[in-house]
This record gives C-alpha cells, structure tokens and sequence, in this order.
C-alpha cells in the first residue's frame, strides 16, 4: 500500500487496492468476496490487506463457486449492502453468467425500480501476461450485449482508482473489467491526493491529433498512444480516445473527435466479428457519415480462441497493425 | 536396490498421515426414514393454527382453480397452479415472522398471497404487464424466479447479510424437485452451510420436473439426504400434511434464527395439474398415479382429521369455503379489468439515469406511439 510518506511510484494494482480500501473505510455496507481475497491478497494481490484491515466479514474468502459467489451477492445487495465481487480471471467469470445476465442486470428493471443491484464484479481481463489457455479472453463484448449492466476499464493507474471508486458508489450493477497486463503499470498517482476523474460513462481524449482517432480502452490505450508517436514520423497526427466506459458510451466525445479528425480507427484486444469494434464503428458511421472521409476501420483480435503463450504475439493488436490501419484511410483522397 | 539398501536409509521413518476422521459426525444430519407426520399420528393439535392452515388450504385450492380459469379466458399468459401442494405454500408463508424473507419460484404464487401479498400484484408476471408486481422489500418476498434455483443463493446473500448486521432475519426459499439438479442449488447450500446461514430451503418434491419425473433427476436416496454432504441436517416431511410441513418448518426456523445454521427439507407432495395450463401431462403420466394421489390430498387430510377431532364443524367447513369464493370472486373482478399499461415505462429503471442511447430510443417509440394516434 501506498502510503504520504512512501513517494515511489504507484502501481494500477495498487490503486485499485486503494480505491477498495477507502471505498470500504467510508461506508461499512462495502463487502469484498471472492476466491482468495481475503489471507492471500488475490492472485494479483488487489485485494491486499483488506482482510487483514477490515476483518473477514468484510473481505471474505468465499467457496471456489462463481455462480454462487455472485448468487450471495445479489442476496447481499437487496439487504443493503455493496458488495464487491472478485472474478479471478476473465475465462473463470463464465460461470457466474446466469447470475449475471438474469438477476444482476435484470433486478432494477424488474422490480420497477424497487431494488436496485450496487454490486461491482471485478474482471482481470486480457492477454499478454504469457497466461496458458482461459487465462487471456476479452470478454467485454458479452458484457457489453447486456442491457442493465455497465461496463468500464481503465487504461491508467489515476483512472483505475477513481473508475473503482465511481463504481463501487453507482447504484447500478458495474462489471469492472481489469487489465490485466497493465497491473504493474507505474505513475506518480498518490492515493493521499487523488486526481480528479471524469465520471462513469465519459470518453477522454488522452492525445489531441488532427489526422485520425483511435478509439480504444484498456490495454489496448498504450498500444495506440506507442502508435500515435510512431506515426508522426508518417506525418499522421493521431488522436487517442480512451473509451474508459463501453456502457454507457460516449458519443458525445467518439463523434466530437472524429468529426474533428474525419477519420477513425477501432483498437482492441478482443475477437473483431462480433466485438465492440463493430458496434462503435456503426455508431460513429451512423453519426458522423458526411464527416468521414474514409470507413471506420477496426484492428482487433483475430477470430480465434485465445492463443498459447508462445504465440499470443501474433493476436495482439500491435502498434505495425494499427499504423497499417492507420495507413488504409485512404488519405490518398486528399492529395 | 532397495529403500532399505540405500545408504542412510536407517534413519528414515515415513510419517504417518493423522489419524482420518470425518469433520463432524454425518449420523445426525440424516433425514428421518420416513416422511415426518402429524395427521393420524395422535399428535396434538392446535385448534387456532390447524383453522387457519384449513382456512388458507381451502382459499390457495380456490385461488390456483381460479388462477388456470383466468388462464382460459385469456387474463393470465401462464399459470403453474401449486393444487396438490398447498399444505407446503401455505406453510411456507405461516411459519415466517414478519421481518423473514421468502423466496419463491414461479410455482409459489400462492406462498406470496398466503404471506399477505395483493393477488393482482403476486400474479403481475403471469399476467405479463410486468415482471415483478410488488416491491420485494416492503414484503420481503422477493421476485417469483423462474430460472430454476437461482433464487436459492440469494436467500443465502440475504440471510448471511442480516446475520452479519446482527438482525435476528431468517431466509426461506422455496425449490422443486427438478431444480435440486442445477448447479445453483448446489452453491447455494454449500455457500449457506460454510457461512452457518439462518437459511432453509425447502423443496417441493411434486414428482416431476415438467415431464422428467425424478428417477431420471437423481440417484440420491432421497433429496433430503444431498444435506449431509454439505454439512447440514436434511429432513423429509409428508407435503400433503399441514401440520407436519408447518412443524418441521418452524423447527428449522427457529434453529437458523438461533445461530444454528441452515436446513434442507424435502417436502414429499404431488402436483395434481400440468405443469402449467400450456402442458399436456397426459404424454407423461396416468391417471391411475393421480388417483392415488387424490386420497392423499392434503385438505381432504387435514378435514378429515379436524373433524374426526371435533375441531370443526359443519359451520366452519362452510365458512371457510365462503371465504375462499369471496376470494374468488374479487380476483376474478380485479383481473377482469384491462392492466395500465405504459410502452414509455420500458425505458425506465434499466439504469438510474437514463442513458443518452436509451434517450434516444425512448423518444423514438414515443414518436411511433404518437403516429399511430393521430
Ligand atoms: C435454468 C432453467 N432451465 C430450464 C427452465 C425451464 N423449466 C421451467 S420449470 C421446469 C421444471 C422444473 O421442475 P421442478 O424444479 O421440479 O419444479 P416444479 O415445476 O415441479 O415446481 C423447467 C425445466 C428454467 N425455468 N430454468
Ligand atoms: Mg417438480
């Protein structure tokens, strides 16, 4: 934990300890569950210290169950508290979907609005940590088809503290989707002086550009902030919108910005048919048409399972793949 | 060469394993041989409780045989009547305490109505205006769940959340034979037995899951005996004898309020009609097996012991079967009149503030509705 005195530099994991920690000191009715959360920290260690803090009442080891770990906590939630539940990798939170899709996401509605579902389950998603098979999916798209949840992932350290905290406080039901190879990503965020975040449901432009947008979110924002400053070289000036939240989403911001640029670019992690690159590129087509110069182009995962460590190279959308994207906006138009 | 040749291989002594011994003793958990009863056993009754469970036995009969006539003319989408198995609704909602929680399948329409719950707003989802009728907290009855055995760890979140505030609230949820099978069911009882819960479940074992009766379910010796192998005790109760239900419930009630944690009972029952008025339970079972169940009918039972008793007369049979027509007759009334309906609320309370895409579908069947007026 990170503490006034202790100046070194932040992990994500560490502010995402942190938003639990302060969100659990203020308000009692925050629970933590999950598998391993409580004496180990978490497999990651995002949990850390929160047993020990706050007792195991509050940060609980749960039985290996992921349907009932979020069964008990709709339970939980329409008995006042807030839970905040712990999916140990994205491949292992599938068996929590019913749960999910016909309760979590269902209950506000349901009930006309009489029982609301406070719950945040917490994803680690995505590859590039050399994780063997079911340790890597991007799992978003799921989440993203189902009315009633909210779906947000952040790309930096500052946001991974205030998105949890905004999340844990939102009375609607929030899949929190962790990245997972951006755990260990450092800044210089303090937790005593927490820098202000935009809200759940905002879009941030994080490289102002002039030439294209990229559109992305989570791990794939590092990917496309490398890409922007490579492509300077091309004479492109790129700008980079962090998604931050898939549900709501942002048109406001995405259209400002390709409105602006005249031409957009979709980068993520998870599979292209089907994936939220499809849905983002129609929304922006179906609102920013006469300002697009050229199609909404989409650099995602390929069609494919997961591949094994040895391999995940190639899947990964990589800064070549997004400047080939980049490169095939048909600029020759212009000239 | 062997272990014993190998240099040094004196000093060796394996360890032996601790001694082996079960974490707690099975013995007491097992369910009764028999289904536990009260009718015809001699057991004494009490009056005021055994005219209240007939009174409620006789108005749930008449409100399912008028829930599947509202049915036929068109002013319920479904209904899955609970006839045969009212001694367990009924029981189920006298032997909670006000600030209990119930939780009910879409079987249980009955245990909502019995726990005091408007019948129009209990029958709001099989009507089809909306989902859930009634705000679940203000009744602590939570939404009829149809996605089978979902309910069932909520009912464990719910009574692990009220143990930890300190408040003395016991959860009931209510299941049928074929849920047992879903992996719910099993989390569920897992999750209440390691956190000792104030939970209890009860299954209705009407014989059959839609057409799947339960030998093809499972090979257990009887549902009351999966309890054992989570660490709790398991009871097997006759669910056509009020009574019984009634104690049994009370029994395992008490013991989860107390702190002594959760309890699995199997309430042996029968369910006299198809699964739902769209059901054809001719393609699965003779009627020979539901005669059969006829004699065994749990008002039939309870009327006959009470009267044998002198505990009722013919006054009180009548008045009870006035009742449940007076019943009739104002459910019949209110569900003849058309629901209010709104097509604007479908966007509301998806999330607790509308959303911008939300907004914009809104305003788009707002304009098809305002079209189709001019
Ligand atoms: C998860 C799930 N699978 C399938 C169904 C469809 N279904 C509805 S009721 C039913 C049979 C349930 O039998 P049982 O649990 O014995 O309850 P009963 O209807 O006899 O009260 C089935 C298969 C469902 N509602 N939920
Ligand atoms: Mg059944």
């Amino acid at each position: 934990m990170t503490t006034a005195t202790d100046k070194k530099p932040a992990t994500m994991a560490q502010a995402l300890q942190r938003a639990m920690r302060d969100a659990m000191a203020e308000d009692p009715t925050v629970h933590v569950l999950g598998e391993d959360v409580g004496t180990l920290g978490g497999v990651f260690r995002v949990t850390d210290g929160l047993a020990k803090e706050f007792g195991e009442d509050r940060c609980t080891d749960t039985p290996l169950a992921e349907a009932g770990i979020l069964g008990t906590a709709v339970g939980m939630a329409m008995y006042g508290l807030r839970p905040v539940v712990e999916m140990q990798f994205d491949a292992f939170a599938y068996p929590a979907f019913e749960q999910l899709i016909s309760h979590v996401a269902k209950m506000r509605n349901r009930t006309r609005g009489a029982m609301a579902m406070p719950i945040v389950v917490r994803v680690p998603y995505g590859g590039g940590i050399g994780g063997v098979e079911h340790h890597s999916d991007s799992s978003e798209a799921y989440y993203m088809a189902t009315p009633g949840l909210k779906v947000v992932t952040p790309a930096t350290v500052e946001d991974a503290y205030g998105l949890l905290r905004e999340a844990i406080a939102d009375d609607d039901p929030v899949v929190f989707l962790e990245p997972k190879r951006l755990y260990w990503s450092k800044s210089d965020w303090s937790p005593e002086d927490p820098a202000p975040v935009e809200p759940i449901g905002r879009a941030v432009v994080r490289r102002p550009g002039s030439s294209a947008t990229l559109l992305t979110y989570g791990p794939s924002l590092p990917v496309c902030l490398e890409a922007a400053e490579a492509a300077r070289e091309e004479g492109w000036d790129l700008e980079v919108v962090d998604l931050r939240s898939l549900v709501p989403f942002d048109d406001e911001t995405v259209c400002a910005s390709v409105r602006r640029t005249g031409r957009a670019v979709v980068v993520h992690e998870s599979a292209g048919f089907g994936g939220p690159g499809g849905e983002i590129a129609a929304r922006v087509t179906e609102r920013c048409f006469h300002h697009l110069e050229a199609p909404v182009l989409r650099v995602a995962g390929f069609d494919i399972p997961y591949p094994p460590p040895m391999l995940e190279k190639h899947h990964l959308p990589g800064v070549d793949r997004v400047l080939d994207a980049v490169a095939r906006l048909q600029w020759e138009a212009e000239h | 060469m062997t272990v014993q040749e190998l240099p040094g291989a004196a000093a060796y002594r394996p360890t032996p394993p601790p001694a082996w011994r079960p974490r707690t003793d099975p013995a007491p958990l097992l369910p009764d041989p028999e289904p536990f009863r009260v009718l015809g056993t001699g057991a004494e009754l009490d009056r005021p409780l055994m005219l209240k469970l007939y009174a409620e036995l006789v108005r749930g009969r008449r409100f399912n045989a008028q829930a599947t006539a509202l049915t036929k003319q068109g002013r319920l989408a479904v209904y899955p009547s609970s006839t045969g198995q009212e001694a367990c609704e009924v029981a189920a909602a006298l032997a909670l305490e006000e600030r209990d929680w119930l939780f009910p399948s879409y079987r249980d329409t009955l245990a909502a109505v019995a726990r005091g719950l408007d019948p129009v707003q209990a029958l709001t989802l099989l009507r089809g205006d909306w989902h859930t009728g009634y705000d679940p907290r203000e009744h602590r009855i939570a939404p009829l769940c149809t996605p089978l055995a979902t309910q069932l760890p909520h009912a464990v979140g719910l009574a692990h959340a009220a143990r930890l505030k300190g408040d003395d609230v016991v959860a009931l949820a209510l299941v049928g034979d074929g849920g047992t099978s879903e992996g719910d069911f099993h989390e569920a009882l897992n999750f209440a037995a390691v956190w000792q819960a104030p939970v209890v479940f009860l299954v209705q074992n009407n014989g059959f899951a839609i057409s799947v009766p339960l030998a093809k379910q499972t090979a257990a010796p009887s549902l009351a005996h999966k309890a054992v192998g989570y660490g709790m005790p398991g009871r097997l109760v006759d669910g056509n004898d009020a009574p019984a239900v009634h104690q049994v419930l009370s029994e395992a009630i008490g013991r989860a309020r107390r702190g002594g944690g959760p309890t699995l009972i199997e309430a042996v029952t029968y369910r006299m009609e198809a699964h739902t008025n769209a059901d054809d339970a001719t393609r699965y079972r003779g009627s020979a097996e539901v005669d059969a169940w006829r004699e065994h009918d749990p008002i039939r039972l309870l009327e006959g012991e009470l009267t044998a008793r002198g505990l009722i007369d013919e006054d009180g049979i009548r008045a009870a079967a006035e009742a449940a027509e007076t019943m009739a007759a104002a459910l019949r009334e209110q569900m003849n009149a058309e629901p209010a309906l709104n097509p604007m609320d479908l966007f509301a309370e998806v999330y607790t503030a509308q959303s911008g895409q939300l907004r914009e579908q809104a305003a788009q069947l707002r304009a098809e509705l305002e079209a189709e007026a001019r």
